[in-house]
């Protein structure tokens, strides 16, 4: 568990940033990951006083604060007809409704967590974030971003026309996904995204262009195949590298026959 | 910190050390029931409501419940009481280190959905962790008292 010497409500972005520029001093999410260590934070700075837990619809997207928990993600019903289920399915197995009702958006993504489902799914939306300092960049770039004292205070999701399928494998109900995969397909063609490998998640663009017009069987094999040599996997107590690497390739494929499933359903 | 929020429907005003979580709050404030199973957040053991919301207590800092709701066990006593004879009647209760906070989670899925069905209550309990029944006990159990909301008897 962590000590604070020091609990501030911020009243504004800008308190909140100032005071988020000593390294001792901390910005406090939904502290569920934060809680398993042992930190020493001098003053922790809590935003739940600035209106940031709120999902709002705008015409071309839709704008979701940092602190809005992950439930509100998951129950979301005009994110859920976006993307035909793909961001529930990404939250629903994470540990319990009273997790998820705790666990903040904003932690978890600028957190950049290995384990991460929630990062793994944004990542083949069209999904940008704003930082308070560093303005709006786009998610595949912030993931690649050294870690700084910016705030980020919202998420932006494009509504664009994307089939977004996500999967994920634990070995054990409601536990960290030993390997999670994201796939989504636009008019800009095949997005996929690759996370708990177990380090932060990855993106690829199908710059191969494997699956240029009509996808068989073979390319869909060939596709897998690149994905499973272009990402680098690590051994941990959930599963080798090698386990991994052969995880990556079923689920690659299973997720872009579900996309093109789909795709023809429409 | 002085804060001021709602502790089963009674005004509170306190003084909260910036590290308390909200379990050891609630321990400190005599709401035995809520306790700390697992120390990594996963057992639901510790869940309470907040703003009508079940959470897990011991991730909650106790300084963000200034202004909010709290609910605990001790604040559903008639409706625990209720659900806790279905329980009972299905040998669910067990050893009942767990069942304070499966009864408040239990309680929230109630108001949340409507009718659910065997999958949807799997879901909403997921986070609740039972050594003892490998929960087909509890699935009897839940799904009695549903049946007797909807007729009336409860």
């Amino acid at each position: 568990m962590y000590t604070i010497n020091q609990y501030v409500k911020a009243v504004s972005l800008e308190e909140a940033y100032e005071l988020n520029q000593k390294k001792a001093n901390l910005i406090f999410g939904g502290t569920l990951w934060l809680r398993l260590g042992n930190r020493t934070i001098n003053t922790a700075i809590d935003l739940s006083a600035l209106g940031l837990d709120k999902i709002e619809e705008r015409e071309d997207a839709f704008v979701i604060g940092c602190m809005t928990s992950l439930r509100e993600l998951e129950l979301c019903q005009g994110l859920e007809a976006l993307t035909r289920g793909a961001i529930r399915e990404s939250l629903q197995h994470i540990v319990g409704t009273q997790f998820r009702n705790c666990a903040t958006v904003g932690g978890s993504i600028f957190g950049r967590f290995g384990f991460s489902d929630i990062l793994t799914c944004l990542l083949v939306l069209d999904t940008t974030v704003d930082l308070y300092k560093g303005g709006r960049v786009p998610l595949a770039e912030f993931v690649k971003m050294p870690r700084d004292n910016d705030i980020l205070t919202h998420i932006i999701i494009k509504k664009t026309k994307r089939q977004a399928v996500y999967q994920a494998f634990r070995t054990a109900a409601t536990d960290f996904p030993v390997l999670t995969c994201a796939v989504s397909r636009g008019e800009d063609g095949i997005r996929t995204a690759i996370g708990a490998r177990p380090n932060k998640a990855v993106l690829f663009c199908d710059e191969e262009n494997y699956l240029q017009g009509e996808i068989s069987p073979a390319k869909l094999e060939a596709y897998a195949a690149y994905i499973q040599e272009h990402t680098s996997f690590g051994t941990n107590m959930r599963g080798s590298a090698a386990y991994r690497k052969a995880l990556a390739g079923i689920l690659v494929k299973r997720a872009l026959q579900a996309a093109l499933r789909e795709e023809n359903d429409l | 910190m002085m804060i001021g929020f709602w502790l089963n429907g009674k005004k509170i005003t306190d003084e909260i050390a910036a590290d308390m979580s909200l379990l050891k709050y609630l321990r400190s404030k005599g709401c035995y029931s809520v306790k700390c199973g697992c120390e990594t957040t996963n057992c639901g053991l510790c869940t309470v409501w907040l703003d009508e919301k079940p959470v897990l207590s011991c991730a909650v800092p106790a300084l963000r419940i200034e202004g909010r709701k709290v609910v605990t066990l001790e604040g559903l006593q008639e409706e625990a009481k209720v659900f806790g004879r279905f329980m009972g009647e299905e040998g669910s209760d067990q050893c009942g280190f767990c069942n304070p906070g499966f009864v408040m989670n239990v309680l929230a899925m109630v108001r949340e959905l409507k009718n659910p069905t065997e999958a949807e209550i799997n879901a909403y309990l997921s986070g609740n962790l039972c050594r003892c029944t490998g929960y087909a006990s509890h699935m009897r159990a839940i799904q009695n008292f549903l049946a007797a909301k909807q007729r009336g008897a409860v």
